[in-house]
């Protein structure tokens, strides 16, 4: 990490956030234009979606299992028990759902981007990709940002399901309510002012991991030390960024008036 | 100081350097920041020649190499292959001067998440060739016979020992049939009987493809059995070019250190 205590932190973290910037820019120039790694896109999006299912669901489960439980005994004491559904989808569904998924997802997707081209980079791959004839920024990294940003969304609203499961499941631990009514409920208490902005702010979540993941990754340094490096500030710089965009997407979607 | 040497037959019985070079790097500069690798250097190398680029480690031999194939842009200076200037070229026509050239990396840099074949279908996919299924296999299973490694077709590059590793990255130079191979330390972790086994291939492929090659190395065996010419590279300079006995013969210091262990 950059020490900031210093002016030369500083200044290596603007420029840090320069190049980042610049790849970014980069990534938004290109990712419309031909050739198209189809291919390349699919396969991604089977590893980087498919493959995170059974921890985002895991993960998802155990959350809306355990909000419900520690809700619980405060709902009961001040007499609104009944309302247990509503509170827990409405949290589940606007915040805890997509920026938990979106970090669990920054944890294992960002490191493994960060880690793979880290060492597709030191062990000079990306540079063999490069004389085949292949641009390794269109092979590589924008293939891995659209599927970070298209699968993100989906595990979220996947993870948010299974979420709710989980707390249907809380729910009747010391309860007794039908299927039905709890979902019922949760839907009679959910808008698409709920759902839509959480929907949209997770497909930024997804490019952050992206980008954050492949750019640390493809500008990987110091050999092998420098692999982990990358791995382990993909996970950090990208979780920082998903906390900076949920608090920018509340401040608009509170502006244009969905709260 | 740079030392001109006359130039004599090489190994193979061809005179060297009487037709147009397929390579030329005139006055190359390159630097990072205030360190300059490559100073006002200049080569050549004819078709069908075995040039190898010796200096010791550091001394700008990866750099030159990357400079030659693209990967690196210089500070100033003209690289020509086949007559067309590398820093001039768009994607298509660099990528259609690159299908013309191998590069086997010092590091071997085979994808490990693909197999061996998928390693070798990939240049020939990549290229914009168009090329039936069954054309990809032969050329994959040529490839990989020219390197005695056909069974190893459909495993990991994790699976191989490094020596097959460095082979198997050989075949995937070959399989676009290069007019010129670049082999960046093509020795270097090795050990001597599978770095003689390596050195005996680039010498095989030579003769059986009749490809030019810039060997850059510091390894002074792969000199001696691969070198038609020899270029010093010293302090990123041309120090002297020559073959394996003119140097050998020579003097000067900082050449005769590289001599040292072979009397």
């Amino acid at each position: 990490m950059i020490p900031l205590h210093t002016s030369k932190g500083w200044k290596d973290f603007f420029l840090e956030a320069g190049e980042f910037s610049r790849f970014s820019g980069r990534y938004f120039g290109q990712w419309y234009r031909p050739r198209y790694e189809t291919r390349e896109f699919i396969r991604q999006c089977y590893l980087i979606g498919f493959k995170s299912l059974p921890l985002v669901g895991l993960t998802a489960f155990i959350l809306g299992l355990v909000l419900t439980m520690q809700l619980r005994p405060s709902m009961v004491e001040y007499g609104v028990e009944s309302q247990l559904p509503a509170i827990v989808g409405i949290s589940v569904v606007r915040e805890i759902g997509p920026v938990i998924t979106a970090l669990i997802f920054a944890g294992k997707i960002g490191s493994s981007i960060g880690a793979e081209l880290g060492s597709m980079r030191v062990t000079e791959q990306i540079d063999a990709m490069e004389v085949s004839g292949t641009n390794p920024f269109k092979y590589l990294v924008i293939t891995r940002v659209m599927a970070t940003t298209l699968m993100l969304p989906v595990l979220v609203i996947l993870g948010d399901a299974i979420s709710l499961y989980g707390s249907y499941l809380g729910v009747n631990i010391r309860g007794n309510t039908s299927f039905q009514l709890y979902w019922t409920q949760i839907f009679e208490n959910l808008s698409f002012k709920d759902v839509i902005p959480a929907f949209i702010k997770s497909f930024f979540f997804g490019l952050v991991v992206g980008l954050v993941g492949c750019y640390k990754g493809f500008t990987t340094k110091k050999g092998t030390e420098g692999v982990g490096l990358s791995a382990n500030s993909a996970v950090v710089v990208s979780s920082v960024l998903i906390f900076l965009v949920d608090l920018l997407a509340v401040q608009i979607t509170d502006v244009l008036g969905f709260t | 100081m740079t030392l001109n040497i006359q130039q004599i037959p090489a190994k193979s019985g061809r005179p060297v350097n009487t037709q147009p070079p397929i390579l030329k790097v005139d006055r190359l500069f390159k630097s990072f920041g205030s360190n300059k690798v490559l100073v006002n250097f200049s080569m050549e190398i004819s078709e069908g020649e075995n040039v190898v680029v010796l200096g010791k480690s550091g001394s700008g031999k990866s750099v030159l190499i990357k400079c030659i194939i693209g990967l690196l842009t210089p500070d100033s200076g003209s690289i020509k292959i086949f007559g067309s200037d590398i820093g001039q070229l768009d994607d298509h026509q660099l990528d259609e001067t690159r299908s013309k050239i191998g590069f086997l990396f010092q590091s071997n840099a085979l994808y490990d998440s693909m197999t061996v074949r998928e390693n070798l279908e990939f240049p020939l996919r990549r290229h914009w060739i168009k090329l039936s299924q069954e054309e990809v296999d032969r050329m994959v299973i040529k490839a990989l016979e020219d390197v005695n490694l056909a069974q190893t077709i459909d495993m990991m590059p994790g699976e191989l020992s490094g020596g097959m590793r460095k082979r198997i990255a050989l075949a995937r130079t070959l399989i676009l049939k290069p007019k010129i191979i670049l082999y960046d330390e093509p020795t270097t972790g090795l050990d001597p009987i599978t770095a003689r086994e390596i050195i005996d291939l680039m010498i095989e492929i030579h003769k059986k493809y009749n490809t030019s090659s810039l060997v850059i190395t510091h390894d002074m065996n792969c000199v001696k059995l691969a070198a038609d010419r020899i270029i010093m590279l010293i302090n990123g300079k041309c120090h002297a070019t020559g073959t394996y006995e003119e140097l050998k013969a020579l003097t000067d210091p900082q050449i005769k250190e590289f001599f040292r262990h072979e009397s």
